[in-house]
Order: C-alpha cells, then sequence, then structure tokens
C-alpha cells in the first residue's frame, strides 16, 4: 500500500511539474499533429484504414518523444537517482513515472484523435467507449515498456537514438492490435466484436509488459 | 573438456548436415506443394533453433540481470548473436518457399511478422551491446529478457489467428518418409547450434579476460 | 514522384484491406503434410529457389563459423601477447 502511495506520490510530482510549464503538453501535441500532417500529404486520398494507422502512428511517435523529453528532465535534474535513492520501492518509481506518462499522452491523444477524426473521415461517434477503450490500453502498452527502456538508458550513451531503436521492435505488438481494433471500429461495416477481441489482446499485453518491467525495474535501474 | 566437446559437436553436425541432402531427397515430394516444400526441412529447424537461442538468451539474461555473473552475460550475448544468425535463415529461405508456395514473397500476417520483430529486437541487442556504453550488459539483460516473452507469441500466433502459415500440427503429424530426414535436420541443426554457442561464449570469455589483462598491464 | 509514393501508399492499405480477408477466406491452413509420388505441372520453376535456399544456410552456416574462427583465433592471440607482456613483471 504504502508502495502505491508512493507511486502516487511521484505521478503527481510529474503532473504539476508539467502543469506549471505545460512544456511537454504543448510540445508533444504539437508534434504529433505535425506528424498527422505529414501524413496527411503522404495519403493525398485517404482510404478506410489510413486513419487508424495515421493515429497510432502519430501516438507512437509523440510518445517516443515525450519519453525522452520526461527523462532528459529527470536526468538534468539529478532527480532520478534521488528518487531512486529515497526509501520507496523501486518498483514504485516506475508506477508513478508510468502513470504520469499515461496521463500526458492521453491528455495529447484528447486534442489528437478528433484531428485525425476530421482530416481522414473517421467515424468517431459511432463506439467511442471502445475506442478510448483501446488507446488506453494500447497508451499503457506503450508506455509500460517505453518507461522502463527510457529510465535505463539515461545514463547511457547515444541514448536518443537508442529509445527508438529498442522501444518499436519491443512495442510492435501493440501497435498491430492497437491499430486492427481502430480499423474494426472505423470500418464501413464495423465489426465490434473483433474490436474488441483486438482489446482483450491488447489487455493481455498489457498485463505481461507490466508485470515483467516492474519485476525488471529494480535490478536494471542498479549501478 | 572443452578441446573435445566442441570439436565433437561441430563433427558430428557436419557429417549429420553432409548426409541430410541425401535424406531429404529421399523424402517424397508433397502433393500440394512439390518440390519447394524440401526448404521445409532446413527452413523449420533453423527457426527452432532460433527460438531456443532466443530462451537461452532470455534465462540467461534473466540470471544476469539478478546475480551479474559475468558467464551468464556472455552466454546471453552469444545466444542473441545466434538468434540474429539463424533467424536470417528463417527470413531467407521463408519467403523463397512463400514466392512458390503462395505467390508472393511476404505476407503481413501473424507468424511471420512476429517472426520479422523478435529477429529486429535481437538485432537491436546487438547494436545495444555495440553502441550502448558502459552498463550496456545490464540493459541488454532487459531486452533479452522481453525478447524471450515474445517468443511464445510467435509460437502461438499461427495457431490462434487463422493464416496462411501451416499451422504448427505439420511437425507433429508427418508421415514416417518425411518425418525421417526432418528430425534427422533438427538434431544436426541443434547439435551445430550446441558447438557454435560454446565457441562464441569461448570467444566472449576469450575477449573480456583480453580486457582485464590490459587492465592490469595498465596498472 | 509524389503521385507515385501516394498511389503506393494508398495500394499498400487498398490490398491490406483487399487482400486479406480474400486471402484468408480462400485458403485453409494446412495441418498436414501429404506425400506424393509424382510432381504435378510446374508454372513457376521450383528448382532456382529450392537450390538458393539450401545455398544460403551453407553459405550463411560457412561464413559465420569461419568468422567466428578468425575472431576466435585473433583474441587468443592478443591475450597470449598480453599476458607474455604480464608475465615477467607480475610478481
Amino acid at each position: 500500500m504504502a508502495a502505491l502511495r508512493a507511486a502516487w506520490l511521484v505521478t503527481q510530482k510529474d503532473l504539476r511539474v508539467e502543469l506549471r510549464s505545460r512544456e511537454l503538453v504543448y510540445t508533444t501535441l504539437f508534434f504529433a499533429v505535425a506528424c498527422v500532417l505529414v501524413f496527411a500529404f503522404a495519403f493525398g486520398s485517404p482510404e478506410e484504414d489510413t486513419a487508424a494507422g495515421v493515429l497510432w502512428v502519430a501516438v507512437m511517435f509523440s510518445g517516443t518523444v515525450a519519453l525522452g523529453r520526461t527523462f532528459e528532465r529527470e536526468r538534468q535534474g539529478e532527480t532520478l537517482r534521488a528518487l531512486l535513492l529515497s526509501p520507496v520501492e523501486r518498483g514504485a518509481v516506475y508506477l508513478g513515472k508510468l502513470l504520469a506518462l499515461v496521463a500526458l499522452m492521453s491528455g495529447v491523444q484528447l486534442v489528437l484523435v478528433p484531428v485525425v477524426a476530421l482530416l481522414f473521415h473517421a467515424p468517431l461517434g459511432r463506439a467511442p467507449a471502445l475506442l478510448a477503450a483501446l488507446l488506453v490500453a494500447g497508451t499503457l502498452g506503450f508506455a509500460a515498456v517505453g518507461t522502463l527502456f527510457s529510465a535505463m538508458l539515461s545514463r547511457a550513451r547515444s541514448r536518443d537514438i537508442l529509445l527508438p531503436m529498442l522501444l518499436y521492435p519491443m512495442t510492435v505488438p501493440v501497435v498491430i492490435a492497437g491499430v486492427e481494433g481502430t480499423v474494426a471500429l472505423f470500418a464501413r461495416e464495423p465489426n465490434l466484436a473483433m474490436a474488441e477481441t483486438w482489446l482483450a489482446m491488447l489487455v493481455f499485453f498489457d498485463a505481461v509488459f507490466l508485470t515483467l518491467a516492474l519485476w525488471t525495474f529494480g535490478a536494471v535501474m542498479e549501478e | 573438456m572443452q578441446r573435445v566437446v566442441v570439436p565433437a559437436l561441430l563433427v558430428v553436425a557436419a557429417v549429420m548436415f553432409m548426409w541430410a541432402p541425401y535424406r531429404i531427397d529421399a523424402a517424397p515430394y508433397e502433393s500440394t506443394m512439390g518440390l519447394v516444400q524440401k526448404i521445409f526441412y532446413f527452413h523449420v529447424p533453423s527457426a527452432m533453433t532460433a527460438m531456443l537461442s532466443a530462451f537461452v538468451c532470455g534465462f540467461a539474461s534473466v540470471f544476469y540481470l539478478w546475480r551479474r555473473n559475468p558467464k551468464a552475460d556472455h552466454v546471453a550475448l552469444a545466444a542473441a548473436e545466434l538468434v540474429v544468425v539463424f533467424g536470417l535463415i528463417v527470413l531467407v529461405t521463408g519467403p523463397l518457399w512463400a514466392r512458390k508456395a503462395w505467390g508472393v514473397w511476404w505476407q503481413w500476417e501473424a507468424r511471420l511478422t512476429i517472426t520479422l520483430v523478435m529477429w529486429m529486437i535481437f538485432v537491436a541487442y546487438l547494436l545495444l551491446r555495440r553502441f550502448g556504453g558502459p552498463g550496456s550488459e545490464v540493459m541488454a539483460a532487459a531486452v533479452g529478457i522481453f525478447g524471450m516473452a515474445l517468443v511464445p507469441f510467435v509460437y502461438w500466433s499461427v495457431n490462434v489467428w487463422r493464416t496462411l502459415h501451416p499451422t504448427t500440427d505439420v511437425a507433429r503429424t508427418l508421415p514416417p518418409e518425411m518425418a525421417g530426414p526432418f528430425w534427422w535436420s533438427v538434431f544436426a541443426f541443434l547439435v551445430f547450434y550446441a558447438g557454435l554457442l560454446l565457441v562464441r561464449v569461448r570467444l566472449e570469455r576469450a575477449r573480456a579476460a583480453l580486457d582485464d589483462a590490459y587492465v592490469l598491464l595498465e596498472e | 514522384m509524389s503521385g507515385w509514393i501516394r498511389r503506393a501508399g494508398s495500394a499498400l492499405v487498398a490490398a491490406a484491406m483487399i487482400g486479406l480477408p480474400i486471402v484468408l477466406s480462400a485458403q485453409q491452413p494446412q495441418s498436414e503434410f501429404v506425400p506424393a509420388d509424382t510432381l504435378p505441372q510446374e508454372v513457376l520453376p521450383a528448382t532456382p529457389l529450392v537450390f538458393a535456399a539450401y545455398a544460403f544456410v551453407w553459405l550463411a552456416l560457412v561464413v559465420y563459423v569461419f568468422a567466428l574462427w578468425r575472431r576466435l583465433g585473433r583474441v587468443e592471440r592478443e591475450l597470449a601477447d598480453v599476458r607474455a607482456k604480464l608475465g615477467p613483471a607480475r610478481s
């Protein structure tokens, strides 16, 4: 229980820092929309599947940027070491950072999803709860792996290229499930049962990756 | 002990490999796929070896992450390199087979995709070891563990999702004329893998000893 | 140039969308290999593909073993050199 409280404190700390400057929210959101713009030009006449693909790619790319910036901030203030030295379970630190990142990415998605829907004619209103569930589950899976890797790379050389290099192959299952689920949802003849199946898969991935990450975080961050 | 075991393994494997083409040639053709199905006799054992190596890397990584035993790290690195080698064989022989059997070189379906992804993860492992700087053994261990966790998905994906790729039941239900050469090849690959792993671990151990010797030299 | 890319991208997405259900419904995955005595008529010659596959396997393994052997020789030689330098100096 103390660990969960500690995690919540870490999350609050991150969110509070973020709310004061709003640097990450603005820059990540802008970056995501810029990605979408690039895709809008790349796929001049959007097909039915384009919206889903563009959305998830934008989520992944902007998520990577946000991850890099979050841990860069920690590195500059040397606060990560301070956090790890504090008398809380390592896992709590991980969980706190994870939840803060998920909150940040979800905030960005609140604007990003309508923008994508607008530009690529996606039926947002069809099953908003299911879409939200897919996005949350996908974001959680991505962030679970990302937080671990970003934290461990914060002391490494060439960390800004190593993070995407490690993160993208590892989170491909999340992207596949997320996109396939969203496609099933947005399709002209929507297959909500299929979307739900993919959601179940996402939840399963999340459970596996989250457990693995919690398990290895302490050992990996040991100096 | 190593002086005998490694050459023995490699010699046995070499002999088996040299005999394999005769056995494969003697096996009957498959009724729907014909000659091209014969790629199966090296394609599947390579895949099995690659997956085995991924598990070896994963377990060695777990051991290294918690015990920080350098020997475990050597095994993890050696196994990761072998995943890349045998995985490359799978990813090249597969499309050559697919071109004839399915009409396309590649399909973005479950098993092919996840095999490619798994291969890339272990390539990333090697790149991390090479360019990650100090402390990269520990980080790579985390990558190795995650990579191992993805292997069951490789195996299970083809059975869960309807795909073009032959199901994993094929190996179990082979008729005897095909089973013989197949399991012969599997055994040959596994023996060869064991020999290669030992040699590669020895290389890594020698490298570590060299680094230590240089450090002593400085003093 | 950009028209080419647009068309390629659209084709890819369309193919995935159209092709996958067709492919899935048209072919059942095999669960058993059935032996046969004679080869049916070939349209695309299989022999070069089979040959290329096996040649690649042999080549890859031989190249790897060779590279490994060379690396090992080099490191062990260097190790012997450094150890020799240390030998007389070690007390």
